[in-house]
C-alpha cells in the first residue's frame, strides 16, 4: 500500500514541494542539479552570482488604492540575442496572489509552476487558503532550495504580490538568493532594468493611486528600464506586444485590459517624443 | 508448540467483507448525479467543517463514506497523485479513471493483505466539456470498481438511495440544478424514511461553466434559494 505514500506520518505539512522532494527528488531543481555540486572557487562563484543577478528582465510591483499591481516586460535574451519577444514573466498563482520572476528563464518558469501547484495543493489538502504571509514564506523556502543552482549561475529572483484578506490590503515581498524575504511598503522592481524602474517610481510614486494612474506609473517605469537596459523589452508597437499587467485586490487577480495598456503606451511614447522635439 | 487454528481463505475473506460492510452501513449516504452543467454531490453530513466531499483536481471531485480517518488518508493520497501527475505531464492528463484504478489497487491490496480491511467506499466524478464526458466511479472496500454515467450512491443504505434515484430519473437530457437537488433530497428521504433538511446536507458541484478549477461548494443559504 505504498500508493503515493498512503502511510505518511502524522504531522507532515501539506506541502507539494516537500512531497516532491521525498517522492520524486529528481523532479526538484535543487536536488537535480545540486546533487553533483562541486566546490567552486570563491571568485568564480561571485562572478556567477553577479553575472546572473543582472539577467535580462524588468518586473515591478506597485501598491495602489485597492491592492497591488504587478508588471513584467516580455523579452528574454540569450547573451546579446533576443531569445523570445512574447515571454510571460508574471503568473497568477492563486485567487489572491501573483508572482513575477527575474533570472534564468528555465528555472524561473519551473519555480512559478511549482509555486502555484504548491498553493493549490495546500488549499485542497487543508481545505483553506494559505495566509498571505504563509504564501510569501513558502516562496522564500523554494528560493532557498534553489541556492545550489545559484552557485552555478542559475539565479531565480521572484517578486511576490498578494492581497492579505485579513488585513484588507495588498502586500509586496522581495527576495534575495538565499531565500531572505523582505516586505516592501510601496513599490519594488527587480531584474537587470530594476534599478532604472525603481528610480522612476521613486520620483513618481504617490500613496493611494487610482487603477488608471498606477497603470501609467508602472508603464512609465518599465519604459525607462527598457530605454536603459538591453535585456528589457519595451512596448512593441509593430507586433502589438505589450507588457503583462495584473491587479491583485479584494476581488482577486485580474488582467489589465490589452487595449487600455496599448493606449497608455502610445500616450507615454507620444509624451516623450514631444518632449524631445520641443 | 501450538498450531494456529486453520481458517479457510473463503471464511477469512467473508469475515473481512462482513466487517467492512458493517462499518460502512453505519455511515450516512452520499449521492453524485449529473445535472445540466456538470455533476452534483449531495452528502448527508450535518458537520460544517469536516467535509465528505472534496476537490481532487481541476475537473475531478472525491467523496468518501465510512471511517473518516481512512477515507481522509485516501483523499490526500489522491490529491498527491493528481498534483504529481499534473506536474510531471500536463493538467489534462489527470483523469478520474487512473485515480479510480489507483484506489482500486490500494483498497484491493489492503483488503487481501492486511488484518483489518478499510471500512470505506469511495466516489469519484469527472466532468468534461460536454455532458457525454461525465464519468462516475464507485470503489468498494475490496477494490471493486463500478462505472456509471448518470448517478451513483455510496454509504449506508446506498442500494435504497440508488433505486429511489433511478425511479425518479427521467429519460433524455440531464436535469437542471434545482431538479437534480430536489431528486437527491427525495431519494435520501425515501431511503431514510425521515424528512431531510438542507441545513444537514453538504452540497458541492463540478460546474463546467466555471473557468479553471470547476469544483465549488454550495453553502446552505444558496441551496435554499435554489429550491425556493
Amino acid at each position: 500500500m505504498e500508493w503515493m505514500g498512503l502511510n505518511r506520518p502524522v504531522g507532515q505539512c501539506s506541502s507539494f514541494f516537500d512531497f516532491l522532494q521525498q517522492a520524486k527528488p529528481d523532479l526538484t531543481p535543487a536536488v537535480r542539479w545540486g546533487a553533483e555540486w562541486r566546490p567552486v572557487p570563491a571568485d568564480e562563484m561571485q562572478r556567477n552570482v553577479l553575472a546572473s543577478l543582472s539577467h535580462g528582465t524588468t518586473v515591478l510591483a506597485v501598491k495602489y488604492d485597492r491592492g497591488a499591481m504587478i508588471v513584467g516586460d516580455r523579452r528574454a535574451v540569450e547573451g546579446y540575442q533576443v531569445a523570445a519577444r512574447r515571454m510571460e514573466k508574471v503568473f497568477t498563482t492563486d485567487s489572491h496572489s501573483a508572482i513575477a520572476i527575474a533570472g534564468a528563464a528555465g528555472p524561473c518558469l519551473e519555480m512559478a509552476r511549482l509555486f502555484s501547484i504548491e498553493l493549490e495543493h495546500y488549499e485542497k489538502l487543508d481545505g483553506v487558503l494559505l495566509s498571505c504571509e504563509g504564501k510569501a514564506n513558502r516562496l522564500g523556502h523554494m528560493v532557498k532550495a534553489n541556492l545550489p543552482m545559484v552557485m552555478q549561475g542559475l539565479v531565480v529572483i521572484p517578486l511576490f504580490v498578494g492581497f492579505d484578506v485579513k488585513q484588507r490590503r495588498g502586500r509586496i515581498f522581495k527576495y534575495d538568493v538565499t531565500g531572505g524575504k523582505y516586505e516592501e511598503t510601496d513599490y519594488h522592481a527587480v531584474g537587470s532594468g530594476g534599478k532604472d524602474a525603481r528610480v522612476t517610481m521613486k520620483e513618481r510614486f504617490r500613496k493611494n493611486l487610482s487603477e488608471r494612474d498606477v497603470m501609467a506609473l508602472g508603464l512609465e517605469a518599465l519604459l525607462s528600464a527598457a530605454e536603459e537596459d538591453v535585456g528589457t523589452g519595451g512596448p512593441d508597437v509593430f507586433r502589438g506586444i505589450y507588457p503583462t499587467m495584473k491587479f491583485v485586490d479584494a476581488r482577486g487577480v485580474s488582467d489589465a485590459d490589452d487595449a487600455e495598456v496599448a493606449r497608455l503606451c502610445d500616450q507615454l511614447a507620444r509624451a516623450r517624443s514631444e518632449r524631445d522635439t520641443r | 508448540m501450538t498450531l494456529p487454528f486453520y481458517v479457510s481463505p473463503e471464511q477469512l475473506m467473508q469475515d473481512k467483507a462482513e466487517y467492512a460492510q458493517k462499518g460502512i452501513a453505519r455511515g450516512r449516504s452520499i449521492i453524485a448525479m449529473e445535472y445540466r452543467d456538470g455533476a452534483l454531490f449531495v452528502a448527508d453530513n450535518p458537520s460544517t467543517s469536516l467535509f465528505k466531499i472534496s476537490e481532487i483536481y481541476d475537473n475531478i471531485a472525491f467523496s468518501g463514506a465510512g471511517k473518516y480517518s481512512e477515507f481522509e488518508s485516501l483523499r490526500k493520497a489522491g490529491i498527491q497523485h493528481a498534483d504529481l501527475k499534473g506536474f510531471m505531464y500536463s493538467r489534462e492528463d489527470v483523469t478520474a479513471r487512473a485515480l479510480a484504478n489507483g484506489y482500486s489497487q490500494t483498497l484491493g491490496t489492503i483488503f487481501s493483505q492486511e488484518l483489518k480491511p478499510f471500512e470505506v467506499e469511495i466516489l469519484l466524478a469527472q466532468i468534461g466539456d460536454g455532458p457525454e464526458q461525465t464519468e462516475f466511479y464507485r470503489i468498494a472496500f475490496d477494490g471493486t470498481i463500478v462505472h456509471e454515467k448518470r448517478c451513483i450512491a455510496i454509504g449506508g443504505r446506498s442500494e435504497d438511495v440508488a433505486s429511489a434515484l433511478r425511479s425518479a430519473e427521467g429519460e433524455g437530457d440531464a436535469p437542471d440544478l434545482n431538479t437534480a437537488l430536489t431528486r437527491c433530497m427525495k431519494a435520501l428521504e425515501t431511503a431514510t424514511g425521515q424528512p431531510v433538511s438542507l441545513r444537514a446536507l453538504e452540497v458541492a458541484l463540478l460546474d463546467r461553466t466555471r473557468t479553471g478549477r470547476k469544483f465549488r461548494r454550495v453553502p446552505p443559504d444558496e441551496a435554499e434559494s435554489l429550491l425556493a
